[in-house]
């Protein structure tokens, strides 16, 4: 193991060189079980989605019972940046900055219409879709989403992550890109952007 | 119609240009070049007391004739009476008028935000930049009619272009006095910045064409 | 080089500064020549707040120059949730625009819908009914308290108090309730259409709506005891964040700002819309200009919320909820589907949207936040030429700096939060 590889990779290469047996698969459980149970999220709340977070971090949906509750507005400690709202471009730069401070392991949820596909704002200004900026683990769409819809986004993240194994050295490995580059080639971005079903029409003129 | 209409006529004569009434409130036509003046005259003379100033916007309307018109809704709050002035500029001409922040601060950003959608210049601003887009925006002006509503580049080129502008930019000049960030700044930015002219776009790294 | 150099310098942190020379010299090593005693007064630092902050209510940047504690100068960057709503006003019917409308100021939706029904109304020349006016007040009445309640619990938080967040919060969450019922959405309602209403109110509605009217002055009052007399609260907001009536009017400010002030302006009052004036309400003023007065302000505002919406109730009267002219309104359905003439007023409001006159209007409601305006430019089509939404937080936030220069870092939180600002309608 060289000096400067990630004690994932590490412990990764260290799980891996072992058979997966029962002491691997209970690390995993328990690991898993510590860091499904313990996400503590990065709000990255712009818009209305914003409203129904704070709601869900209110006493009616409370989002403490699922441990969620220390809200981590610093980037270096969170697990899981919680993207609630419209990401216009200007905000782009920033979300990509704020993700990359975040340190491993780390999750996004995208909450919301306009966070996932770009919503109602088909327009110049608007991402369409935040996974062109960073990459989206769960998708909770709604326009907001309802509490319950955004704790079930959160249920399934769970699930998501109770699927991990420390025994795949690349799933914490984190390609590191210049500040400007993107993610996804830009014929990618282009056809996730491009509008679909009946908003082609609405730029026609009566 | 209003009569503060016929008190404009009365001081001002041919600057004053048509009025109409359109759903019950006034709208007076004024010439672009005295446009300070008048509304200041609106503001001061005992009688008018425009004391409020409720918005400035500017409309481009669908047909290619009619000219721009930089609006300016206009309240007295003791009188309870509202008048809105347009001011008309010719879309050949280069779009400038009179800034009218001596005249009441609220129209500070309220005419950044005119310059930032349609490229109407105000004269005498005293810190003329853009307001909801970002400084260094190259598609043009969104709310012009002949800016299509996605945009003028690709998705990915404006993603690219995005990603590229650096969040902690401060571009005002009174953010670039303080020495530390000036420091910061590169070299031909800094002296065009201290020359009082717009931060050009800055060369992006190659990358792949969108 | 020239200097001596120790073993502390090499491997301790490195102590020069960016010309190389060491900024403190250790005991026992010689300075060299050219030495001077660094001038630690320092120079005046500039902070960048957001735009991700939990302080900053929505994505705001603001740009502090900073001497100490000390805010020189305050600089707002906006546009971080530029979404282009005007512009895609451009592309849309009237009707269509009103869900666009729920997404400016999201913390008070319903009020923004009755805004730019009434302002395609007065376009249009259209009159609503009886029933439909009594409704509109009530839903901007709980649009009001629903606000003011976001600001008290997120300003209480910013002060450094927690728990008036979860019970405003809580009270919110039942006025939530009766907004589902009544539109099925909690927070984008898209309540109102040209002309009328998307629906009635349910069954029900009236005996919750005074239920938890009477849940919120029990609330107001409990968070009043808590805040209104706190040491910490009087003294962190007591005579920080002055503006002054003339530069109040100068700035343009409106809603509680304005008030506080010392500025007898609303917009309830001076401009009546829906039949303001017929109701018996009091409109709360301040003196001292300050965050504890807009405090007072909202609070009581909120108290003389439930008065009206309890006036409202008494008088809600029977009788159609839309206006009764077929080319504005959808036919009922079932007259839709059994009737040609019906059926034809449908296909064309659907597909070709309602035609406005030429010609705009400025008409303006008075907001949680203060004088939300929409100003329509018609060419005679189904779509606006122009749709401008006059956004009150950002002519509010304008005088950001003129309140916070000279005061401590601190208190620019503080008066960031009075302001009431929602990004929404700021960015549009």
């Amino acid at each position: 193991m060289e000096l400067n590889s990630s004690p994932e990779q590490a412990s990764g290469a260290l799980v891996s060189q072992i058979s997966p047996n029962w002491v691997t698969t209970r690390l995993d459980f328990l690991v898993n079980w510590a860091r499904a149970n313990s996400l503590w999220p990065m709000p990255f709340g712009t818009a209305c989605c914003a409203i129904e977070f704070m709601a869900v971090a209110a006493s009616r949906f409370d989002i403490a019972r699922f441990g969620m509750e220390r809200m981590g507005y610093t980037p270096r400690q969170a697990d899981v940046l919680l993207c609630a709202g419209r990401l216009p471009f200007k905000l782009a730069p920033v979300i990509r900055r704020i993700y990359d401070q975040m340190p491993q392991p780390k999750w996004v949820i995208s909450m919301g219409a306009c966070a996932s596909t770009g919503g109602i704002f088909d327009t110049y200004s608007m991402v369409q879709g935040i996974d062109t900026v960073v990459p989206v683990d769960v998708y909770v769409p709604g326009c907001p989403p309802r509490p319950e819809g955004l704790l079930y986004g959160i249920l399934m993240l769970h699930k998501k992550i109770r699927g991990e194994t420390l025994a795949d050295p690349d799933l914490r490995v984190e390609r590191p890109l210049e500040p400007g580059g993107l993610r996804i080639p830009p014929r990618l971005v282009d056809e996730l952007s491009e509008p679909f079903g009946n908003s082609v029409h609405q730029t026609r003129s009566a | 119609m209003n009569p503060s209409v016929e008190s404009l006529r009365r001081a001002f004569g041919s600057k004053i240009g048509r009025a109409t009434v359109s759903c019950g409130q006034t709208i007076v036509y004024v010439e672009p070049g005295s446009i300070r003046e008048v509304l200041q005259w609106l503001k001061d003379t005992p009688g008018e007391e425009y004391n409020y100033l409720v918005d400035v916007t500017a409309v481009e309307y669908r047909d290619p004739e009619p000219p721009l018109e930089v609006v300016y809704e206009l309240r007295s709050l003791e009188r309870r009476a509202e008048l809105r002035v347009k001011a008309e500029l010719c879309k050949d001409e280069p779009l400038e008028v009179d800034s009218v922040v001596p005249v009441w601060n609220a129209a500070n950003w309220l005419e950044r935000e005119v310059y930032d959608m349609f490229g109407i210049t105000f004269r005498g601003h005293p810190d003329l930049r853009r307001l909801l887009m970002w400084e260094t925006y190259a598609e043009g002006y969104p709310l012009r009619k002949d800016f299509p509503l996605r945009g003028r580049f690709s998705r990915a080129e404006q993603v690219r272009r995005a990603l590229h502008a650096n969040p902690e930019a401060n571009y005002s000049l009174d953010e670039l006095s303080i020495a530390q960030a000036h420091r910061d700044l590169p070299a031909d930015m800094r002296e065009r910045l201290e020359r009082g002219e717009r931060a050009a776009i800055p060369d992006l790294p190659d990358g792949e064409d969108g | 080089m020239g200097e001596k150099r120790t073993i502390e310098l090499d491997v301790a942190t490195t102590g020069v500064d960016a010309q190389g020379r060491p900024v403190r010299i250790p005991v026992g090593v010689a300075a060299p020549e050219d030495y001077a005693e660094p001038d630690i007064r320092g120079d005046n630092m500039l902070i960048n707040i957001g735009p991700q902050h939990p302080a900053t209510h929505g994505v705001l940047r603001l740009v502090v120059e900073l001497d100490g504690e000390v805010v020189k100068r305050v600089i707002p960057h906006i546009g971080y949730l530029h979404s282009g709503f005007e512009k895609l006003g451009e592309y849309r019917h009237y009707n269509q625009i009103i869900p666009l409308t729920d997404r400016t100021d999201y913390l008070a939706p319903m009020a923004n819908n009755v805004g730019l029904a009434l302002a395609a109304e007065q376009l249009m020349g259209i009159e609503i009914t009886e029933r439909c006016k009594v409704l509109r007040v009530i839903a901007c009445e709980i649009s009001r308290i629903i606000s003011h309640l976001v600001w008290l619990g997120t300003t209480a938080v910013d002060i450094g108090a927690f728990t008036p967040f979860l019970w405003t919060f809580q009270e919110r969450e039942n006025f939530y309730n009766l907004q589902e019922a009544w539109t099925g959405s909690r927070l984008t309602t898209s309540l109102t259409r040209v002309g009328g209403m998307m629906a009635d109110i349910p069954e029900g509605f009236e005996d919750g709506l005074r239920k938890t009217c009477r849940g919120l002055i029990n609330t107001l009052d409990e968070v009043d005891r808590l805040l209104a007399r706190n040491a910490i609260w009087c003294g962190r907001i007591q005579d920080v964040g002055y503006i002054s009536g003339e530069d109040a009017i100068n700035y343009g400010l409106s809603g509680p700002m304005l008030r506080s002030s010392g500025i007898a302006y609303d917009v309830r009052r001076d401009r009546p819309y829906l039949d303001y004036e017929t109701y018996d309400f009091d409109i709360p003023i301040g003196e001292h200009c300050d965050i504890y007065d807009r405090y007072l302000v909202r609070m009581e505002e909120m108290r003389q919320s439930v008065r009206i919406l309890e006036q409202a109730l008494e008088r809600l009267p029977d009788g159609p909820l839309n206006a009764s002219d077929p080319r504005v309104i959808l036919p009922p359905k079932s007259a839709a589907m059994s009737d040609m003439e019906a059926m034809i007023f449908h296909f064309k409001q659907v597909m070709e949207g309602v035609r406005a006159p030429v010609g705009e209007v400025y008409f303006s409601i008075e907001n949680g936040k203060g004088e939300l305006g929409y100003y329509f430019v018609s060419d005679g089509t189904a779509k606006p030429v122009r749709w401008r939404i006059r956004p009150p937080s950002l002519i509010n936030l304008a005088a950001l700096p003129k309140m916070a220069e000279g005061l401590l870092l601190a208190d620019l939180i503080a008066i960031n939060a009075s302001v009431d600002i929602v990004l929404g309608e700021i960015d549009r």
